[in-house]
């Protein structure tokens, strides 16, 4: 409770609400005690008088009624009507909504073609036809407000019971032998009121509305007793000659659903714990940068691609995640580098980094620099960077549902990669496509394109995701998992045919695995990631015969070979580090049998002669290995 | 497709039939004789009798309902007393008043609303995004009654812009021009809340999208962000603000009550409230079921736009 009210102020705009909703209740109960003119003594002499005259602060109305008294109790009025009909659509929608809920079957589906019936309903004519049938006034008027929002409770509350009635705690109490009765009172109600706290705060200000609409209209609080909405009625008549009596109920009636509204956005932002977190920031159009030192400089002689001493953060609340720590990488015209690591260890965040694809917040780069033939990327403006992506540098993605747009065609998406770097017509642009869809290996193309991803099976979608990446044929593709959510027989297909497309076009290919057996199949060079760090680094066949950091050896022993199923599948011990609270020395040190004293100490180079380098004190000898 | 809308239509009959019977039940449940409450309580108990009789209230419940259906469907509503007309005929030209006002505030508050809320969504915690939302928090707590008061102050009374209220001059309009000007404020009004409510909606639609991969994929296409916002997120985020969009339109045509009388707008809403005051129950009830019934029309068609819209609901 005092977190959640903690929560609940930490909102400024919900405390302004609660603040400005006590004033109104503290003037409201202390009426009794202020010195108040009786609000229906009229006085025909005095009618009209403008505010802050004497006697009368507010003026007076048509009558010559106080109407600071006359606002006061009306306000009284409104805030019980409204509170009331709230309290009592609440019980009753509640009510029918555990009982279908919990009971299920016949009486759920009679009840709810009830309740839709109902919401089917203009919700005003409910309202009318119910004040119709019971005559104008106050009381009939709280009945229909009432009746009308019944149905929005019963709906909301059956869709929580519903989910709550098959959980383990409420079969529990069913085969302790408790009654029905028992069962909704103790165990589910409890459960459920938190959400009906939430919908009576989102909704209580809207009833509120109604009723003072529904006396505005007249059929409500008949004279002289007044509610807001009858005052505001009543002064219409002397709108263009007296608009202050009209101003006076209309603002009051606009604090209070203000606050009500501010309060219950506080209220159901406190109780929701998907907004708590801030899940829902969005990702900017770029990834933050945020370079504490100047970039490194660039090396005389550029490769195509070269990452130096990248580094990327999350910052989530007060905590920092190392996702990427100092990496340096390098990709030469036409090579294939293999990014291996377990899940968790950077490599596809680091390879979002490179075009500034990591979401932001929470990611920042925080330092180091990636170099497109020499120039700095992170350095780009943001219509460079857009030019580069997607024309220089393409990504492929792993789950190719969930990356192709669901509402667009295939074409629609192929056609717009491809305009958007070239400005070439639609029919040119769409010939095109077809042609890439024939270079993915995709049977009778021309009938693909007008299809929607979720018509394709997987193999297919991800040949779709490769054509997108080589619309503008690009310089490198970055394919990041591209077959792990494929099955087996359509992940060789897609590497065949990564392999074939990079050789027909000289591409540069960065290949983000977990899976040795993929990078012993495609590629030249591979790099070995744990926990946002290079680990090791070398050519594919010299790495795969003699792992030098004990986390390849026992990454490359994971890998079941055909015919030699005797072998034990070595799965690593343990999980791999929490990037924010990394141990210093080796990040593998505890899952390692070999860590000593020494590697849990300092600073561990990434050091090594040639084109192999390796992050170990201990490294493993290729004697021991033979 | 055409499939589509026919099964639509078919499941809208039992909900059709069903608000009959809930209004039926509603003004069957009147305390007290409708024939008394017609001819005043001084009228003789053979003239009440003979009222009955007239208006078959003799008959038992089901029978009366049945009776009534089937006049309803072959368009007669009955007679109203109040107005001594035939209630369809009064209800068809005070529905296309009210046709024009809702129909322009729906399409205000769509179009503004999604893009209020896209462009909040878009610059998350920026200057607009705040602004917006501020706005959005005033335009859904003022009660439309009140803020179309305070709008014929200001720009008929003070600034004389526009005229005070009805929908044509009395002397000399009648044309387009003149209709629109009396348009203009009363569909303000009733559009405020709407647009509130489809603003807040659309932003976090559009928010909760702009975090899926897919997106993701778009930026590393090279697309600008205009393209990505419009083409790619708010697209798939009219997935879940269209639905609402059908909800809201009928808070608009509730509205239109209020801003009916403020703007003595001679629509089916201001109908209603005086039939209800000169207790014409026949009126009510053919109002009531007319103007739902076409609501749940209208809900059909919000139906067939989503399927055109989401290639994955279409069968």
């Amino acid at each position: 409770m005092r977190l959640f009210l903690g929560l609940l102020f930490r909102n400024r705009l919900a405390a302004v609400g609660a603040v400005v909703l006590a004033a109104i209740l503290l003037f409201v109960l202390a009426i009794p005690v202020l010195p108040l003119a009786d609000p229906n003594i009229t006085e025909t002499g005095k009618r009209f008088l403008l505010p802050f005259g004497e006697g009368h602060w507010l003026g007076t109305d048509h009558l010559g009624r106080d109407l600071l008294s006359r606002l006061l109790h009306g306000t009284r009025l409104s805030l019980a009507v409204g509170f009331a009909a709230a309290f009592v659509a609440a019980t009753i929608g509640s009510a029918i909504g555990i009982v279908a809920g919990y009971f299920g079957g016949l009486v759920d589906n009679i009840v709810m073609r009830g309740v839709d019936m109902l919401m089917a309903f203009p919700y005003i004519l409910l309202a009318l036809a119910i004040v119709a049938a019971l005559g104008p006034g106050l009381m009939n008027a709280l009945v229909a407000v009432a009746a009308v929002n019944i149905p929005f409770f019963a709906r909301n509350i059956r869709g929580v019971t519903v989910s709550l009635a098959h959980r383990e705690f409420i079969d529990a109490a069913r085969l302790s032998g408790m009654g029905h009765g028992r069962i909704l009172a103790s165990e589910l109600l409890p459960n459920v009121l938190p959400v009906i706290v939430i919908a009576m705060s989102t909704t209580i200000g809207w009833m509120i509305l109604e009723t003072a609409g529904l006396s505005f209209l007249g059929l409500g609080s008949q004279p002289p007793q007044a509610d807001l909405g009858s005052m505001l009625g009543e002064a219409r008549a002397a709108l263009i000659t007296s608009p202050h009596t009209s101003v006076v109920p209309g603002v009051m009636i606009f604090l209070i659903v203000m606050s009500i509204n501010l309060l219950g956005d506080g209220i159901r932002d406190a109780l929701d714990p998907r907004l708590r977190s801030g899940a829902l920031d969005r990702p900017a159009a770029m990834t933050r940068i945020d370079r504490r030192s100047p970039p490194p400089g660039a090396p005389a002689a550029p490769p195509l691609l070269a990452l130096q001493d990248l580094q990327t953060r999350f910052h989530v609340g007060k905590r920092v995640y190392k996702a990427v720590n100092e990496v340096s990488l390098h990709l030469a015209k036409g090579e294939c580098l293999g990014l291996v690591g377990e899940s968790g260890s950077g490599k596809s965040v680091t390879a979002l980094s490179v075009m500034g694809l990591v979401a932001s917040p929470p990611g920042v780069i925080t330092g180091g620099a990636v170099r497109l033939d020499g120039e700095d990327v992170l350095g780009f403006s943001r219509s460079r960077l857009r030019s580069a992506r997607g024309d220089r540098v393409a990504y492929i993605f792993q789950d190719p549902l969930g990356t192709l747009h669901p509402l667009h065609t295939i074409e629609n998406q192929l056609v717009e990669a491809i305009r958007a770097h070239r400005s070439v017509p639609h029919a040119e642009a769409r010939a095109r496509a077809l042609e890439l869809l024939d270079a993915v290996r995709i049977p009778n193309a021309g009938a693909r394109l007008p299809a929607y991803p979720h018509e394709l099976s997987g193999g297919m979608r991800q040949r779709v995701g490769i054509a997108m990446a080589l619309a503008n044929d690009p310089d490198i593709i970055i394919a990041d998992e591209p077959t792990t959510a494929l099955d087996v027989t359509v992940q060789a297909q897609i590497l065949a045919l990564l392999d074939e497309l990079r050789r027909e076009r000289g591409l540069a290919i960065v290949f983000i695995t977990h899976d040795f057996g993929v990078v012993a199949q495609l590629c030249d060079r591979v790099a070995v990631m744990y926990a946002g760090r290079i680990v090791e680094e070398g050519p594919t066949a010299a790495v795969l015969a003699t792992p030098a950091h004990p986390y390849t050896r026992r990454l490359i022993a994971c890998v079941p070979e055909l015919g030699e199923g005797r072998r034990e599948l070595a799965a690593i011990a343990g999980l791999p580090p929490v990037v924010d609270r990394l141990p210093d020395g080796c990040a593998f040190a505890p899952r390692c049998d070999k860590a000593a004293d020494a590697c849990r100490r300092g600073e561990i180079r990434l050091a090594g002669e040639g084109t192999r380098r390796v992050r170990c004190i201990h490294p493993e000898h290729p004697e021991e290995t033979v | 497709m055409a499939n589509y809308i026919l099964k639509r239509l078919v499941y809208a009959v039992p909900v059709l039939l069903g608000i009959t019977i809930i209004v039926f039940l509603i003004m069957a449940a009147i305390p007290g004789d409708p024939a008394t409450a017609i001819l005043g309580s001084y009228a003789t108990p053979e003239n009440v009798e003979k009222l009955n009789r007239d208006l078959g209230l003799d008959k038992p419940l089901v029978q009366r309902y049945l009776i009534w259906l089937v006049n309803m469907l072959g368009g007669d509503f009955g007679r109203s007393f109040s107005l001594n007309r035939p209630v369809l005929d009064e209800i068809l030209e005070r529905f296309a008043a009210t046709l024009v006002l809702a129909g322009t505030s729906f399409v205000l508050c769509s179009l503004a609303g999604i893009l209020a809320g896209t462009v909040s969504a878009a610059r998350q915690y920026g200057a607009a995004d705040r602004l917006i939302t501020f706005t959005v928090l005033i335009g859904i707590s003022v009660p439309s009654f009140f803020l179309g008061m305070m709008m014929i102050l200001l720009f008929a009374v003070k600034l004389r812009w526009l005229p005070v209220s009805g929908m044509y001059a009395i002397y000399g309009g009648g044309d387009l021009p003149d209709l629109l000007a009396h348009l203009v404020m009363p569909a303000l009004a009733l559009s405020a809340v709407a647009t509130g409510v489809i603003a807040r909606l659309a932003r976090s639609a559009v928010l909760e999208v702009l975090r899926q991969d897919y997106i993701r994929t778009a930026r590393a296409k090279g697309l600008g962000e205009t393209r990505v916002i419009a083409g790619h997120a708010l697209r798939a985020a009219m997935v879940s603000i269209i639905p609402v969009l059908g909800i809201q339109a009928g808070f608009v045509l509730s509205g239109a009550v209020y801003i009916e009388m403020v703007f003595q707008w001679p629509g089916v809403g201001r109908m209603l409230v005086e039939a209800i005051l000169k207790r014409d129950i026949l009126l009510v009830q053919g109002g009531v079921v007319f103007v739902a019934g076409c609501y749940v029309l209208f809900n059909i068609a919000v139906d067939v736009a989503q399927s055109l819209l989401d290639p994955r609901i279409r069968t």
